[in-house]
């Protein structure tokens, strides 16, 4: 901070809370739904209270994870456009895992790994609101044939078999990224830092005519 | 109930083997319920309301023979009752007394998420086990014969207990002590077989050549069988499955998927963490932010 008093915003406070609800919210949600999912796992539902106290809690942390979500995808989908340079991208994944980032293209706010992982999260949160409300069996299920229930069921399984792994991916991108965390628990990055990961938003944000870089 | 000198071979979610020392030394029990036998009258739906304490809420006349409409968390047996017109144009009445059907490989248990909820004894009765039931409703998604209701009281999962607590005191189940008919009849399944092939035979020369037993091999045969008189075409008797089995998707949902799922979650954790011991962190160096600001300068100007 001291060393580069230019910090660019990269989130606002709204957009971190927006963000921390729904980490939260899913951070409960897998941990109940994990303790459902496989017997080895069913000591986690002592997290929540007991076996029924998870059956009551884990659908009322996914809706709220969802449309937590439904906010904060709305702010970043226009930052997650596929564009024909994430081709290039995607095609140099090795540089990616191995740090040579300078032979990668130039990346606007987000690359192609977060703008893939979104659409990820995307699909994902969509079929486990819409599996999630059909195998709901206080409310919802006795609505649905029995076929509908069972694939539901199965569909719920393997959404969040691909949201808890891509979270994983998520999780240790902002590790192993360094400043990364910064910009969601602090909102700011270095410059350097967005010089050297996201170089095209790094330009546009300090060429904008109202830059909000502050300036020394 | 679960305390009960029973021996268990299954028990829900659970992934070592439960006690089961003991044997069912006499060979496991069954339930033999013939259609061509049952006149109707209910007095099993009375004893099961009897022996199990169950009082079902009481409902409006439709002008059905079903009474209650349906199965529900009290009502654990019921009459069905269909009016089918042979090809020669007469009516027959098939009534089929509806429940649990015991199968020896339960959906309902390989459904349940919650260890011990369901349970199924060394003598083949599948029993639930409320006090570990947490009301996910996953028995009824399991099932395939749609049996287990959850009570919008308790949310726990209730249906036939095959009278568990009567059978291990060596008593029968109480709606085969109250059928007025012979219609009911409980011993060890392999008893129960015999006696079905006599009346099969008696059946056939009464001119029901397709008269047969039902006892489905797609769940492992089942505990509660009956004596049809048109084996052919179980789905006569208010839609008794032809060929019942645990669906493929809950097959999937909890079998392969369980142990590929968590090991693969597993394994992306560990490649990460490797990832982070072999390549480490992407870190910035003082030379990018220096040419950073650089640039932020020239830009400035």
């Amino acid at each position: 901070m001291n060393e580069h008093p230019d910090t660019l915003i990269r989130y606002t406070a709204n957009e971190r809370t927006n963000h921390w609800i729904v980490a939260l919210a899913f951070l409960l949600a897998a941990l109940s739904g994990l303790a459902l999912f496989h017997p080895a796992l069913y000591w986690l539902s002592a997290l929540f209270g007991g076996g029924p106290w998870t059956r009551i809690l884990h659908p009322i942390i996914g809706l709220i994870m969802t449309i937590a979500f439904v906010f904060l995808a709305a702010v970043v989908w226009k930052d997650n456009r596929l564009e024909p340079r994430d081709r290039e991208w995607l095609h140099r994944i090795k540089d990616v895992v191995n740090n040579r980032e300078e032979q990668l293209p130039e990346v606007g706010r987000y690359n192609a790994g977060q703008k893939l992982l979104f659409f990820v999260f995307v699909v994902c949160m969509v079929g486990l609101l819409l599996s999630g409300l059909v195998i709901w069996r206080q409310y919802f299920s006795m609505y649905f044939p029995i076929g509908i229930v069972r694939f539901a069921s199965l569909l719920h399984a393997v959404c969040a078999f691909l949201l808890i792994g891509a979270i994983i991916l998520h999780i240790y991108a902002a590790i192993w990224v360094k400043g990364s965390l910064r910009a969601m628990t602090r909102g700011t990055v270095t410059p350097g830092w967005a010089w050297k990961h996201h170089r095209a938003w790094f330009r546009e944000r300090t060429h904008a005519a109202n830059p909000r870089a502050r300036p020394d | 109930m679960s305390l009960q000198s029973l021996d268990i071979v299954r028990r829900s979610a659970t992934t070592t083997p439960p006690p089961g020392i003991r044997r069912a030394a006499t060979g496991a029990v069954a339930k033999l319920i013939d259609t061509t036998k049952c006149i109707g009258c209910k007095a099993c739906q009375v004893a099961c309301m009897e022996w199990n304490d169950l009082r079902d809420e009481v409902g409006t006349n439709v002008g059905v023979y079903e009474n209650p409409a349906d199965l529900t968390e009290a009502s654990w047996t019921l009459m069905r009752f269909t009016e089918y017109e042979n090809p020669e144009g007469d009516l027959e009445w098939l009534i089929r007394k509806d429940g649990c059907m015991h199968c020896a490989d339960p959906g309902c248990l390989k459904a349940c998420p919650a260890p011990g909820a369901i349970v199924q004894y060394a003598n083949g009765i599948v029993d639930f086990q409320q006090e570990n039931c947490i009301g996910c409703g996953y028995c009824i998604t399991g099932c395939p014969f749609d049996i287990p209701r959850i009570s919008k009281r308790d949310h726990k999962a209730y249906k036939c207990t095959l009278c568990s607590d009567r059978v291990a005191v060596g008593r029968e189940p109480a709606c085969i002590k109250s059928c007025p008919t012979g219609a009911l009849v409980f011993g060890t399944k392999e008893d129960m077989r015999q006696h079905a092939e006599e009346r099969i035979e008696d059946l056939k020369s009464r001119g029901f050549d397709q008269a047969g037993l039902y006892d489905p091999p797609g769940v492992g045969g089942t505990h509660v069988m009956y004596v049809l008189h048109h084996a052919d075409r179980p789905e006569l008797y208010s839609g008794l499955p032809a060929d019942p089995h645990i669906s493929p998707l809950v097959g999937i949902w909890k079998g392969i998927s369980k142990p590929i799922a968590l090991a693969t979650l597993a394994l992306s954790g560990l490649a990460a963490f490797f990832h982070y011991i072999r390549v480490g962190r992407n870190e910035v160096t003082e030379q990018d932010e220096r040419a950073a600001v650089s640039e932020m300068e020239g830009r400035h100007e």
